[in-house]
């Protein structure tokens, strides 16, 4: 993986010991969720970082879709020994970012092999139908309005956590053998369940991440200004989630 | 007989919903506090801190862009623009945000007269928080000082 050199620590009140890619980290506690955030603010990636280790999740926070790429290893042709050590339980991005948008990277994600497994979901400020079905339907497993709330990121976890001992009652928590949540009642995503971490995983040799290791781009071009074509959407594609979704936070320009 | 961490307390009470009465802050504000605990105390203050280095750095590219006269890429406003507006919001930074929402909308219809009164009214607002905000974490700091724990305000 390419040393970027560009590593920061942020906060110097928390000491995180930030490793390039996590090569040298010892390995990831197999009933720890793994999260990769990402967001080109630095402002929301605190926040997200924040929201999530409040819910007992390993964080790594990276600024761009290319950094995301890199750090999973998608980008290059990495030997698998080295993605072993890249447990990821779910990959959460901001749509709007310079460069590649969040729906870009999902693609990718959802292209490779090793990770198209891994649930995805979409943050964004801005409530556009059109934008949502269209990452639902490439296969993110959830949408986001920011500004995100503890309420959100609890909801998400809930539905990661897949060890039948968690009897919460939400709702939303995926029994053990059924397949992904999908909102789309005529995806074409036929992937399997997300791979998460269960008691029984053999993976104990992967390595961990620190707490949070973010990493910070140089370089930051112009958002493009991003243009929400009418997609052939189905009709039937609009799950009442989606809805509830819009109608939940009622501030939204 | 009311004592200084009382005092205190109490104007920290006042002041707060103060903010939040007069628009400064909205509930994201709250969930940010619900972020903040033992082990991350300084958990919003930081955020916050972060977020007025943001303005700042945003403030500058919109003002040297608008500065290019006869050659404004009100794109490039536009896009500073969407990025206060989002951090904004993820604090609850309520004044600030909305001014966003104007001041996008003057770059959309690239309106020059109207983008610089909207920088001019952003740049006032955010220092405005900043200074509010300032005194309500001394406040705190107050409180915890004479020996007080500072109070949950429910707005």
């Amino acid at each position: 993986m390419a040393s970027d050199g560009g590593v920061s620590c942020l906060r110097r009140s928390e000491m995180m010991s930030v490793g390039i890619g996590g090569i040298d980290s010892p390995p990831l506690d197999v009933d720890e969720v793994h999260v990769l955030a990402v967001d080109d603010s630095l402002v929301d990636r605190i926040v997200i970082e924040r929201l999530l280790r409040i819910t007992s999740c390993k964080v790594t926070a990276v600024d761009s879709g290319w950094r995301a790429l890199e750090f999973l290893g998608i980008d290059n042709e990495k030997a698998s020994a080295e993605l072993d050590r890249l447990k990821v339980d779910l990959i959460i991005t901001d749509y709007c970012m310079p460069g590649m948008t969040g729906y870009e990277l999902l693609k990718k994600i959802k292209e490779s092999s090793s990770f198209r497994q891994v649930p995805v979901v979409i943050m964004s400020s801005e409530n556009v139908i059109t934008r949502i079905d269209r990452c639902l339907e490439e296969g993110a497993e959830d949408f986001l309005l920011k500004p995100v709330k503890l309420a959100d990121v609890k909801r998400l976890r809930n539905y990661l956590a897949r060890d039948v001992k968690h009897s919460n009652g939400n709702k939303r928590k995926l029994p053990k053998d059924s397949p992904p949540l999908t909102l789309s009642p005529d995806s074409s995503d036929s992937s399997p369940p997300p791979s998460t971490l269960s008691p029984d995983s053999s993976d104990s040799s992967s390595p961990p991440l620190s707490p949070v290791e973010i990493f910070s781009s140089p370089l930051l071009s112009p958002l493009d200004d991003e243009v929400d074509d009418v997609l052939t959407s189905s009709p039937e594609s609009t799950p009442s989630l989606v809805r509830r979704q819009k109608m939940r936070s009622p501030g939204l320009d | 007989m009311d004592t200084l961490v009382a005092q205190l307390q109490r104007q920290f009470r006042d002041y707060t919903i103060s903010l939040y009465h007069q628009g400064f802050l909205d509930d994201q504000f709250t969930e940010l506090k619900k972020l903040q605990d033992e082990c991350s105390p300084d958990f919003v203050a930081e955020v916050v801190s972060l977020f007025f280095e943001d303005c700042e750095k945003l403030i500058g590219n919109m003002a040297r862009a608008l500065d290019q006269t006869g050659n404004v890429d009100f794109s490039l406003v536009g896009s500073s623009v969407h990025q206060l507006k989002g951090s904004s919001s993820s604090v609850g930074a309520k004044r600030v945000k909305g001014l966003c929402v104007t001041f996008k909308e003057c770059c959309d219809s690239q309106s020059f007269e109207g983008c610089v009164r909207c920088l001019q009214q952003v740049d006032i607002e955010y220092k405005s928080l900043k200074a509010k905000l300032q005194d309500l974490f001394n406040l705190e700091q107050q409180i915890v000082q004479a020996g007080g724990r500072i109070p949950q305000v429910d707005i």
